[in-house]
């Protein structure tokens, strides 16, 4: 089955119950996160935990070796999975055990513990009725906290009633939960070892963490004499009072709880008395606790993991899951096409390189693209995106293909990177887009035709079904370069820079913007400059991207020596300048051209805060208008400042609220990921149709924003910075 | 402990769909009583509370149990040696006399805990017991109002743990 073909089937079969789920989740994000008083702090303080357990590994298991085995307990590292399994299942084959019951660990279905037991004639039973239903199902998790998200509660009861034999039908969620306890509660009472997970472990104590919301795992532990735990070294944190702020943190940031209804702290074996559940004789108090622990710790590539620089920070990853209630595309396909053998979401990237290797990650990285909603939602501050790029990167230099030549000619790339063709095209985005102009409308025309169509969608993926940009004769360095400056006596100076799209084929919004900044009497050049390297960078082209940069940062430069402002129009090419540059430029020019770049609403915000002759420009009177503010644009916090010139100017503004609208540069053009694409932008067409909102004229920041409303509505939407002038 | 805490504990508790009442030292058994849903099974609390008025002697709980009778016991009354006001938790320690069935085993977790140990918040809770984990070598359970599950389709109270708590907190000071 082709990859669009795979995506088609996920979306129609579990594609609403994902998306239903999902967003829940990322709702209750937003709403329980803002009900701390100190959200940043308390993220700022996981992160450094983690970054100084990581950094001091090797110290802290010999520190957790020892409080383990001097409460009595062993520990174990695993060098993989085999070396895991052979672990457990001489184990369980010591304590002569028939059944091990299981509560919910993505460590144990990374090391598939299940089929290794069941091999020696165990039964295994998954006590998690997420992971029953999938048990029972015979399929793998979607999500990395709510494994069955994937399921509708009608799917489930149908599943029960063709595996059980019950005397009535089991319809609501209430009947389905009772008849799951009853039947496991029985498994559970008869079982021998206890398996679970870890959330965390302290080396100090030799204590570990469960979070849960069932009950479950405090009975996996409570009801058996064997204990076995299952984690990756990379759960180790010093000291008991370290687990604060990720008990504060990762029910808020996973499924939107403040705390889910158990926090197991305990430090095995537990003095929980083992009993007989038949026995109606012995008092509870009279029966000993004897009890053994192991826990099993498995490396499986993390050490590896840890000495690479780019896929570090994947350790830190506490699985909260924050990442695929983020992630739009997520939200439209789960975990079943976003995720690799066992994790998913946009950190599933780094967990499945470093574990399963590039293969792996290779099948379902492009889905992350680089919109950036989960940077600010991880709670240990992972930049994930870069990961995805980074593999993405590592991927390329991989595959690379038959046909490069043919590319290389249209689109040269300054790198070789090994991109294969779609990849390099969109990546070098800015040969094109010179060719473009150069040759419109001819191009324009040319691009049109069927035959072009057939063709570009046949040699680099790109949907017919989409609209090719028209790329404009006059590009907005050659519009300007023909004009006098208007501005006398200039309150700022300011450098436009004209990016990929508003240069060739938005150049209204360029002009709209010179003039919006001129009238605010601020004296502006738009010289030429290299593009951003943006479009390479969503490639995973890295170093064409750092190129790029290097480039731009030279270019700029003497401007900023000059005593001028950058300001972007093109909220992804400011991303790049504040944000992105950090990885592919030096640290001093990143520094300055960082806080010395505006995106243009921002930049106008600021000089009406500062004095600037609100008259100058257009109001609004009052009219109503729609706001969808641009992803990575959202992560920097600067829709505040658009939202504000727009109020200030008299307008009443409605906002979207959606992660994504979807296109994300090159991503919604491909034509595996064209139908994933329109699904995502459904949403934000939902909220642009919704009563209040479906007269208002639409304005949006960023270039694949307004390309993916303009596909959506009737309504053709604009750049917020063309209703300051006309 | 302070008003402000206690206040702020039972409005947690509310939110979360756990129910809390006030008792004084001397009404405790008769209280505890009222809050059963019989059977009832419970574990010795003056052990972990210290104070033999708080004691379960004279109710109808069947102190220290045997299995069965946990299995078929409806409630179940233990003591906790904290709560957190800002979340609402009461922290349950897994003892030898088998606090943790007696907690988890039921339909209806009694918990009870003195107004002196609800402390304001979580950074408080988990530095009391980090110091205690290093010198004791102990456990605890931070428990939330009911156990729940979002696997079936959306949210219900009462899956494996049990479906009710009731938090009785005793004036001491």
């Amino acid at each position: 089955m082709s990859k669009a073909d795979d995506i088609r089937r996920l979306m129609r079969t579990e594609g609403a119950a994902v998306a239903a789920n999902a967003q829940g989740f990322n709702e209750g994000r937003y709403a329980s996160v803002a009900e701390l008083d100190d959200y940043e702090g308390l993220k700022a303080e996981a992160r450094a935990i983690k970054e100084d357990a990581i950094e001091r590994l090797p110290e802290l298991l010999d520190q957790l070796r020892e409080s383990v085995e001097s409460n009595g307990g062993t520990m174990y590292v695993a060098e993989d999975a085999a070396d895991a399994n052979d672990y457990i299942r001489s184990v369980v084959a010591d304590r002569d055990a028939d059944r091990v019951v299981k509560s919910k660990s993505m460590t144990s279905e990374e090391i598939e513990v299940n089929e290794a037991l069941a091999a020696d004639g165990v039964d295994v039973v998954e006590t998690d009725l997420g992971e029953w239903v999938l048990q029972l199902a015979d399929e793998a998790p979607s999500h990395i906290v709510a494994p069955a998200i994937h399921k509708s509660r009608e799917a489930i009861a149908d599943l029960f009633a063709e595996r059980f034999d019950t005397d009535e039908p089991l319809e609501t969620a209430e009947d389905l939960t009772h008849f799951a306890r009853e039947r496991l509660g029985e498994q559970i009472v008869d079982a021998q070892v206890g398996l679970t997970g870890a959330n965390f472990l302290t080396a100090d104590t030799g204590s570990m963490a469960l979070v849960t919301s069932e009950g479950n795992a405090r009975k996996t532990v409570a009801a058996t004499d064997t204990h076995v735990a299952v984690a990756g070294v990379e759960k180790v944190v010093p000291t008991v009072e370290d687990l604060r702020p990720f008990v504060e943190l990762i029910g808020r940031s996973g499924t939107g709880q403040d705390i889910t209804s158990y926090v197991s702290l305990l430090t095995p074996p537990v003095d929980t008395p083992v009993v007989d559940f038949t026995d109606d004789e012995t008092p509870l108090s009279a029966f000993d606790a004897d009890r053994e622990f192991h826990l099993v710790l498995i490396d499986n590539g993390r050490m590896g993991m840890r000495e690479d620089d780019q896929l570090r920070e994947t350790l830190y990853c506490i699985r909260c899951s924050a990442c695929s209630n983020s992630c739009a595309n997520f939200q439209s396909v789960g975990g079943h096409a976003f995720g690799g053998e066992t994790y998913s979401g946009g950190i599933a990237t780094g967990w499945e390189a470093g574990i399963e290797g590039y293969d792996t990650a290779a099948e379902f990285n492009d889905l992350c693209t680089g919109c950036t909603r989960c940077v600010n939602a991880c709670p240990v501050g992972i930049d994930i995106p870069w990961i995805n790029t980074v593999v993405r990167d590592r991927i390329n230099r991989r595959d690379d293909e038959a046909a490069e030549w043919l590319v290389d000619g249209l689109t040269p790339d300054e790198e070789d990177e090994g991109a294969p063709l779609q990849k390099r095209f969109f990546g070098n985005f800015e040969t094109v887009a010179k060719l473009g102009s150069l040759t419109a409308p001819v191009s324009n025309w040319l691009a049109k035709t069927d035959a072009s169509r057939w063709a570009m969608d046949l040699a680099l993926g790109i949907d017919p079904r989409r609209e090719l940009p028209e790329f404009q004769r006059e590009t907005l360095v050659d519009w300007f370069a023909g004009r006098e400056s208007r501005v006398a006596d200039p309150t700022r100076r300011v450098v436009l820079y004209p990016d990929l799209y508003t240069n060739h084929v938005q150049v209204e919004r360029g002009k709209a913007a010179v003039r919006v900044l001129e009238a605010l009497s601020v004296d502006v050049v738009v010289p030429p400059v290299p593009s951003s390297g943006r479009a390479p960078y969503s490639q995973g082209m890295v170093a064409t991207a750092t190129d790029h940069a290097e480039r731009v940062s030279d270019a700029l430069a003497p401007h900023l020596d000059d005593g001028r402002d950058v300001v972007v129009v093109e909220p992804s090419d400011h991303a790049m300048f504040t944000r992105e540059y950090a990885r592919l430029v030096d640290e001093e020019p990143f520094a300055r051209l960082s806080a010395n770049s505006y995106e243009i609403l921002e930049y106008v915000y600021g000089l009406l805060e500062n004095g600037a002759d609100e008259s100058a420009v257009r109001s609004g009177d009052g009219a109503e208008i729609a706001y969808h503010s641009h992803c990575q644009q959202r992560t920097l916090g600067l829709e505040t400042y658009t939202v504000g010139v727009l109020e200030r100017l008299g307008y009443d503004v409605a906002t979207t609220d959606v992660e994504c609208c979807g296109m994300a540069g090159s991503f919604g053009y491909k034509s595996d990921y064209y139908e994933l694409s329109m699904d995502v932008g459904e949403r934000l067409r939902d909220q642009l149709v919704a009563d209040d909102v479906r007269d208002r004229p639409v304005v949006a920041s960023g270039t694949s924003c307004l390309e993916q409303i303009d596909s959506l509505l009737e309504r053709q939407p604009r750049h917020p910075v063309e209703l300051l002038v006309e | 402990m302070s008003t402000s805490a206690l206040t702020q504990f039972e409005a947690a508790l509310d939110e979360l769909g756990a129910s809390a009442t006030h008792v004084e030292r001397d009404a405790f058994g008769d209280h505890v009583e009222e809050l059963l849903d019989p059977p009832a099974v419970g574990v010795t609390l003056e052990e972990t509370l210290g104070d033999d008025a708080l004691s379960l002697d004279g109710t109808s709980v069947s102190v220290d149990p045997t299995p069965v009778e946990l299995r078929e016991a409806t409630t179940g009354v233990t003591a906790a040696t904290l709560g957190i006001a800002d979340y609402g938790s009461v922290v349950l320690t897994p003892t030898t006399r088998g606090s943790e069935l007696v907690s988890l085993f039921v339909d209806r977790h009694v918990v009870v805990v003195r107004a002196s140990d609800v402390v304001d918040d979580m950074k408080t809770a988990v530095d009391t017991l980090a110091v205690e984990f290093r010198e004791t070598g102990g456990s605890a359970i931070v428990a939330t109002g009911p156990s729940a599950t979002a696997d079936m389709g959306e949210l219900v109270q009462g899956a494996h743990g049990p479906r009710e708590v009731h938090v009785v907190v005793v004036e001491d000071e």
